[in-house]
Protein backbone atom coordinates (compact mmCIF):
# COMPACT_ATOMS: atom_id res chain seq x y z
CA UNK A 1 0.00 0.00 0.00
CA UNK A 2 2.62 2.41 0.90
CA UNK A 3 5.25 1.38 -1.29
CA UNK A 4 4.77 2.92 -4.77
CA UNK A 5 5.66 0.29 -7.65
CA UNK A 6 5.68 0.51 -11.20
CA UNK A 7 2.23 -1.81 -10.97
CA UNK A 8 0.65 1.59 -9.21
CA UNK A 9 1.55 3.49 -12.08
CA UNK A 10 0.35 1.17 -15.08
CA UNK A 11 -2.86 0.51 -12.67
CA UNK A 12 -3.45 4.53 -12.94
CA UNK A 13 -2.71 4.43 -16.64
CA UNK A 14 -5.36 1.62 -17.48
CA UNK A 15 -7.51 3.93 -15.28
CA UNK A 16 -7.34 6.69 -17.77
CA UNK A 17 -6.88 4.61 -20.70
CA UNK A 18 -9.89 3.14 -19.98
CA UNK A 19 -11.86 6.59 -19.24
CA UNK A 20 -10.52 7.21 -22.62
CA UNK A 21 -12.03 4.57 -24.48
CA UNK A 22 -15.59 5.13 -22.65
CA UNK A 23 -15.56 8.93 -23.91
CA UNK A 24 -14.83 7.65 -27.39
CA UNK A 25 -17.71 5.25 -27.04
CA UNK A 26 -20.09 7.17 -25.27
CA UNK A 27 -20.02 10.37 -26.85
CA UNK A 28 -22.72 11.33 -29.04
CA UNK A 29 -21.78 15.20 -28.22
CA UNK A 30 -19.61 16.64 -30.65
CA UNK A 31 -16.44 15.60 -31.48
CA UNK A 32 -14.16 17.65 -29.55
CA UNK A 33 -14.58 16.22 -27.12
CA UNK A 34 -13.47 12.96 -28.84
CA UNK A 35 -10.65 14.19 -29.62
CA UNK A 36 -9.78 14.95 -25.83
CA UNK A 37 -10.53 11.38 -25.27
CA UNK A 38 -7.80 10.67 -27.99
CA UNK A 39 -5.68 13.45 -25.64
CA UNK A 40 -6.72 11.36 -22.79
CA UNK A 41 -5.48 8.01 -24.12
CA UNK A 42 -2.23 9.26 -25.54
CA UNK A 43 -1.87 10.74 -21.91
CA UNK A 44 -2.05 7.31 -20.55
CA UNK A 45 0.57 5.83 -22.93
CA UNK A 46 3.08 8.56 -21.84
CA UNK A 47 2.54 7.38 -18.38
CA UNK A 48 3.17 4.22 -18.95
CA UNK A 49 6.51 5.11 -21.29
CA UNK A 50 8.17 6.84 -18.12
CA UNK A 51 6.78 5.14 -15.63
CA UNK A 52 8.67 2.05 -17.52
CA UNK A 53 11.88 4.27 -18.38
CA UNK A 54 12.28 5.29 -14.35
CA UNK A 55 11.70 1.88 -12.89
CA UNK A 56 14.10 -0.02 -15.81
CA UNK A 57 16.51 2.87 -15.55
CA UNK A 58 16.41 3.18 -19.14
CA UNK A 59 15.71 6.82 -21.05
CA UNK A 60 14.56 5.97 -24.28
CA UNK A 61 11.14 5.44 -23.01
CA UNK A 62 11.15 9.01 -21.45
CA UNK A 63 12.36 10.32 -25.40
CA UNK A 64 9.56 8.22 -27.00
CA UNK A 65 7.07 10.18 -25.34
CA UNK A 66 8.75 13.78 -25.95
CA UNK A 67 7.76 12.03 -29.71
CA UNK A 68 4.51 10.78 -29.03
CA UNK A 69 4.10 14.65 -27.02
CA UNK A 70 4.99 15.66 -30.41
CA UNK A 71 2.92 14.00 -32.73
CA UNK A 72 -0.30 14.17 -30.01
CA UNK A 73 0.32 18.53 -30.71
CA UNK A 74 0.14 17.98 -34.68
CA UNK A 75 -2.60 15.38 -34.66
CA UNK A 76 -4.83 18.30 -32.21
CA UNK A 77 -3.99 21.07 -34.34
CA UNK A 78 -5.14 18.96 -37.59
CA UNK A 79 -8.07 17.32 -35.85
CA UNK A 80 -9.28 21.04 -34.66
CA UNK A 81 -8.61 22.62 -38.31
CA UNK A 82 -10.71 19.67 -39.55
CA UNK A 83 -13.64 20.51 -37.43
CA UNK A 84 -13.27 24.39 -37.83
CA UNK A 85 -13.83 23.89 -41.78
CA UNK A 86 -17.19 21.06 -40.62
CA UNK A 87 -18.37 23.11 -38.99
CA UNK A 88 -18.18 26.09 -41.56
CA UNK A 89 -19.31 23.78 -44.29
CA UNK A 90 -22.20 22.01 -42.14
CA UNK A 91 -23.24 24.30 -39.25
CA UNK A 92 -23.37 21.16 -36.82
CA UNK A 93 -20.62 18.75 -35.06
CA UNK A 94 -22.60 16.74 -33.63
CA UNK A 95 -21.69 13.28 -33.38
CA UNK A 96 -25.07 11.70 -35.01
CA UNK A 97 -25.34 14.08 -37.06
CA UNK A 98 -21.54 13.69 -39.25
CA UNK A 99 -22.82 10.81 -41.71
CA UNK A 100 -21.40 12.30 -44.65
CA UNK A 101 -19.24 9.51 -45.10
CA UNK A 102 -22.08 6.75 -44.77
CA UNK A 103 -19.94 5.27 -41.74
CA UNK B 1 8.40 6.98 1.51
CA UNK B 2 4.90 7.68 2.90
CA UNK B 3 5.15 11.28 1.63
CA UNK B 4 5.54 9.95 -1.83
CA UNK B 5 2.81 7.28 -1.39
CA UNK B 6 0.27 10.04 -0.30
CA UNK B 7 1.62 12.75 -2.86
CA UNK B 8 0.87 9.87 -5.78
CA UNK B 9 -2.62 8.26 -4.04
CA UNK B 10 -3.73 12.46 -4.53
CA UNK B 11 -2.44 13.03 -7.69
CA UNK B 12 -3.92 9.48 -9.35
CA UNK B 13 -7.38 10.51 -7.85
CA UNK B 14 -7.51 14.03 -9.22
CA UNK B 15 -6.09 12.70 -12.88
CA UNK B 16 -9.13 10.02 -12.78
CA UNK B 17 -11.57 12.20 -11.49
CA UNK B 18 -10.67 14.95 -13.84
CA UNK B 19 -10.61 12.48 -17.03
CA UNK B 20 -13.98 11.08 -15.68
CA UNK B 21 -15.51 14.75 -15.74
CA UNK B 22 -13.66 15.10 -18.55
CA UNK B 23 -15.81 12.67 -20.56
CA UNK B 24 -19.27 13.55 -18.73
CA UNK B 25 -19.43 17.23 -18.39
CA UNK B 26 -22.17 18.76 -20.08
CA UNK B 27 -20.70 21.75 -21.42
CA UNK B 28 -17.34 21.41 -23.21
CA UNK B 29 -15.75 24.45 -22.06
CA UNK B 30 -15.64 22.54 -18.93
CA UNK B 31 -14.63 19.44 -20.30
CA UNK B 32 -11.58 21.37 -21.50
CA UNK B 33 -10.73 22.35 -17.51
CA UNK B 34 -10.68 19.34 -16.74
CA UNK B 35 -8.47 18.30 -19.37
CA UNK B 36 -6.01 20.60 -18.11
CA UNK B 37 -6.53 20.00 -14.89
CA UNK B 38 -5.84 15.98 -15.13
CA UNK B 39 -2.58 17.02 -17.53
CA UNK B 40 -0.89 19.07 -14.76
CA UNK B 41 -1.77 16.26 -12.04
CA UNK B 42 -0.48 13.87 -14.41
CA UNK B 43 2.93 15.89 -14.81
CA UNK B 44 3.08 16.39 -11.24
CA UNK B 45 3.03 12.67 -10.70
CA UNK B 46 6.03 12.58 -13.76
CA UNK B 47 8.09 15.38 -11.53
CA UNK B 48 7.77 13.20 -8.77
CA UNK B 49 8.75 10.23 -10.00
CA UNK B 50 11.89 11.53 -11.67
CA UNK B 51 11.37 12.91 -14.59
CA UNK B 52 11.04 16.60 -14.22
CA UNK B 53 11.74 17.66 -18.32
CA UNK B 54 8.92 15.63 -18.80
CA UNK B 55 6.77 16.98 -16.55
CA UNK B 56 7.88 20.60 -17.66
CA UNK B 57 7.17 20.22 -21.32
CA UNK B 58 3.90 18.44 -20.92
CA UNK B 59 3.12 21.42 -18.96
CA UNK B 60 4.36 23.97 -21.90
CA UNK B 61 2.82 21.60 -24.39
CA UNK B 62 -0.18 20.75 -23.67
CA UNK B 63 -1.66 22.83 -20.94
CA UNK B 64 -0.02 26.30 -22.93
CA UNK B 65 -0.35 25.11 -26.44
CA UNK B 66 -2.71 21.69 -26.83
CA UNK B 67 -5.56 22.68 -24.56
CA UNK B 68 -5.84 26.76 -25.36
CA UNK B 69 -6.53 25.73 -28.85
CA UNK B 70 -9.01 23.47 -28.09
CA UNK B 71 -10.22 26.34 -25.77
CA UNK B 72 -10.12 28.58 -28.89
CA UNK B 73 -11.93 26.07 -31.13
CA UNK B 74 -14.56 25.52 -28.28
CA UNK B 75 -15.31 28.80 -27.75
CA UNK B 76 -15.31 29.80 -31.78
CA UNK B 77 -17.66 27.30 -32.91
CA UNK B 78 -21.16 27.69 -31.52
CA UNK B 79 -21.71 24.36 -29.33
CA UNK B 80 -23.60 26.18 -26.67
CA UNK B 81 -26.73 24.83 -28.01
CA UNK B 82 -25.61 21.11 -27.40
CA UNK B 83 -24.89 21.63 -24.02
CA UNK B 84 -27.80 19.74 -22.18
CA UNK B 85 -27.75 17.10 -23.98
CA UNK B 86 -25.24 14.33 -22.35
CA UNK B 87 -24.79 11.27 -24.28
CA UNK B 88 -28.46 11.29 -25.46
CA UNK B 89 -28.78 10.24 -29.11
CA UNK B 90 -31.89 11.80 -30.60
CA UNK B 91 -32.48 8.63 -32.81
CA UNK B 92 -31.74 5.79 -30.80
CA UNK B 93 -32.83 5.48 -27.00
CA UNK B 94 -29.08 4.96 -25.99
CA UNK B 95 -28.39 1.52 -27.01
CA UNK B 96 -24.64 2.52 -27.75
CA UNK B 97 -24.32 2.98 -23.52
CA UNK B 98 -23.96 -0.48 -22.30
CA UNK B 99 -22.17 -1.85 -25.39
CA UNK B 100 -19.78 1.12 -24.99
CA UNK B 101 -19.25 0.31 -21.39
CA UNK B 102 -18.89 -3.56 -21.50
CA UNK B 103 -16.35 -3.17 -24.52
CA UNK B 104 -14.63 -0.60 -22.27
CA UNK B 105 -14.65 -2.74 -19.09
CA UNK B 106 -13.16 -5.86 -20.90
CA UNK B 107 -10.12 -3.23 -21.83
CA UNK B 108 -9.70 -2.40 -18.23
CA UNK B 109 -9.76 -5.99 -17.30
CA UNK B 110 -7.58 -6.97 -20.59
CA UNK B 111 -5.23 -3.96 -19.20
CA UNK B 112 -5.18 -5.13 -15.41
CA UNK B 113 -4.34 -8.76 -16.63
CA UNK B 114 -1.50 -7.88 -18.65
CA UNK B 115 -0.45 -5.56 -15.62
CA UNK B 116 -1.01 -8.67 -13.01
CA UNK B 117 1.33 -10.85 -15.26
CA UNK B 118 4.35 -10.38 -13.76
CA UNK B 119 3.10 -11.31 -9.95
CA UNK B 120 3.75 -14.69 -11.62
CA UNK B 121 7.15 -13.92 -13.13
CA UNK B 122 8.73 -11.31 -10.10
CA UNK B 123 12.15 -11.70 -11.58
CA UNK B 124 11.01 -9.38 -14.77
CA UNK B 125 12.20 -6.39 -12.76
CA UNK B 126 13.64 -7.13 -9.66
CA UNK B 127 14.67 -3.25 -8.70
CA UNK B 128 10.94 -2.04 -8.41
CA UNK B 129 12.82 1.07 -6.72
CA UNK B 130 13.26 4.77 -7.83
CA UNK B 131 17.14 5.41 -7.94
CA UNK B 132 16.72 9.41 -9.27
CA UNK B 133 20.39 10.46 -9.27
CA UNK B 134 21.74 13.27 -7.74
CA UNK B 135 25.37 14.54 -9.94
CA UNK B 136 23.62 14.14 -13.62
CA UNK B 137 20.15 15.77 -14.02
CA UNK B 138 17.41 14.07 -16.10
CA UNK B 139 17.51 17.42 -18.52
CA UNK B 140 20.85 16.59 -18.96
CA UNK B 141 20.74 12.60 -19.61
CA UNK B 142 17.67 13.35 -21.85
CA UNK B 143 20.11 15.87 -23.96
CA UNK B 144 22.68 13.51 -24.21
CA UNK B 145 20.70 10.76 -25.35
CA UNK B 146 18.00 12.90 -27.45
CA UNK B 147 20.81 14.78 -29.69
CA UNK B 148 23.10 12.11 -30.33
CA UNK B 149 21.44 8.40 -30.65
CA UNK B 150 18.01 9.95 -31.38
CA UNK B 151 18.83 13.14 -33.89
CA UNK B 152 16.70 11.77 -36.82
CA UNK B 153 13.66 11.08 -35.01
CA UNK B 154 13.98 14.23 -33.95
CA UNK B 155 14.84 16.03 -36.78
CA UNK B 156 11.58 14.13 -38.11
CA UNK B 157 9.56 15.17 -35.43
CA UNK B 158 10.22 18.93 -36.33
CA UNK B 159 8.71 18.15 -39.36
CA UNK B 160 6.05 16.91 -38.32
CA UNK B 161 4.94 19.64 -36.41
CA UNK B 162 5.98 21.78 -38.99
CA UNK B 163 3.47 19.73 -41.78
CA UNK B 164 0.87 19.76 -39.18
CA UNK B 165 1.14 23.79 -38.65
CA UNK B 166 1.19 24.22 -42.80
CA UNK B 167 -2.09 21.77 -43.14
CA UNK B 168 -3.65 23.86 -40.08
CA UNK B 169 -3.12 26.87 -42.07
CA UNK B 170 -4.48 25.28 -45.61
CA UNK B 171 -7.16 23.84 -44.15
CA UNK B 172 -8.90 26.79 -42.62
CA UNK B 173 -7.61 29.00 -44.96
CA UNK B 174 -10.56 31.18 -47.04
CA UNK B 175 -10.37 33.59 -49.66
CA UNK B 176 -12.46 36.42 -48.67
CA UNK B 177 -13.89 38.97 -50.91
CA UNK B 178 -13.02 42.83 -50.88
CA UNK B 179 -10.24 42.36 -48.44
CA UNK B 180 -6.67 44.25 -50.00
CA UNK B 181 -3.90 42.31 -49.31
CA UNK B 182 -0.28 42.80 -49.72
CA UNK B 183 1.23 40.94 -53.01
CA UNK B 184 4.86 40.63 -52.90
CA UNK B 185 5.58 39.44 -56.73
CA UNK B 186 3.68 42.65 -57.48
CA UNK B 187 5.74 44.82 -55.68
CA UNK B 188 9.33 43.09 -55.93
CA UNK B 189 8.52 42.76 -59.82
CA UNK B 190 7.51 46.80 -60.00
CA UNK B 191 9.95 48.89 -62.69
CA UNK B 192 10.70 52.27 -63.07
CA UNK B 193 8.78 53.05 -66.09
CA UNK B 194 5.43 51.92 -64.84
CA UNK B 195 5.84 53.38 -61.54
CA UNK B 196 7.17 56.39 -62.21
CA UNK B 197 5.50 59.28 -64.57
CA UNK B 198 7.05 62.04 -65.53
CA UNK B 199 4.91 64.93 -66.30
CA UNK B 200 5.27 68.67 -67.38
CA UNK B 201 4.05 71.16 -65.17
CA UNK B 202 2.86 74.69 -66.53
CA UNK B 203 3.39 77.33 -64.67
CA UNK B 204 -0.02 78.80 -62.18
CA UNK B 205 -1.96 75.41 -63.58
CA UNK B 206 -1.14 72.51 -61.58
CA UNK B 207 -1.08 68.80 -63.13
CA UNK B 208 -4.19 66.64 -63.04
CA UNK B 209 -3.55 62.89 -62.28
CA UNK B 210 -5.56 60.38 -63.52
CA UNK B 211 -5.24 57.78 -60.54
Amino acid sequence: MFSIGLGHYLTLAAIIFTIGVVGIFLNRKNVIVILMSIELILLAVNINLVAFSIFINDLSGQIFTLFILTVAAAEAAIGLAIIVVYFRNSDTIRVEEIKNLKG
Amino acid sequence: MIAHSVFFYIFSLIAIVSAVMVTVSKNTVHSVFFLILDFISISCLFIMIGAEFLGMIMLIVYVGAVAVLFLFVVMMLNVAEQKGQWFSSRWDGGTHIPVGLLVSLIIFFELIIVIGGWKYKPDLLNSLSINISTEVTNTRSIGNVLYTDYILLFQISGMILLVAMIGAIVLTYRERAGVKRQSYIKQISRERNEGVDLVEAERNKGVKIDV
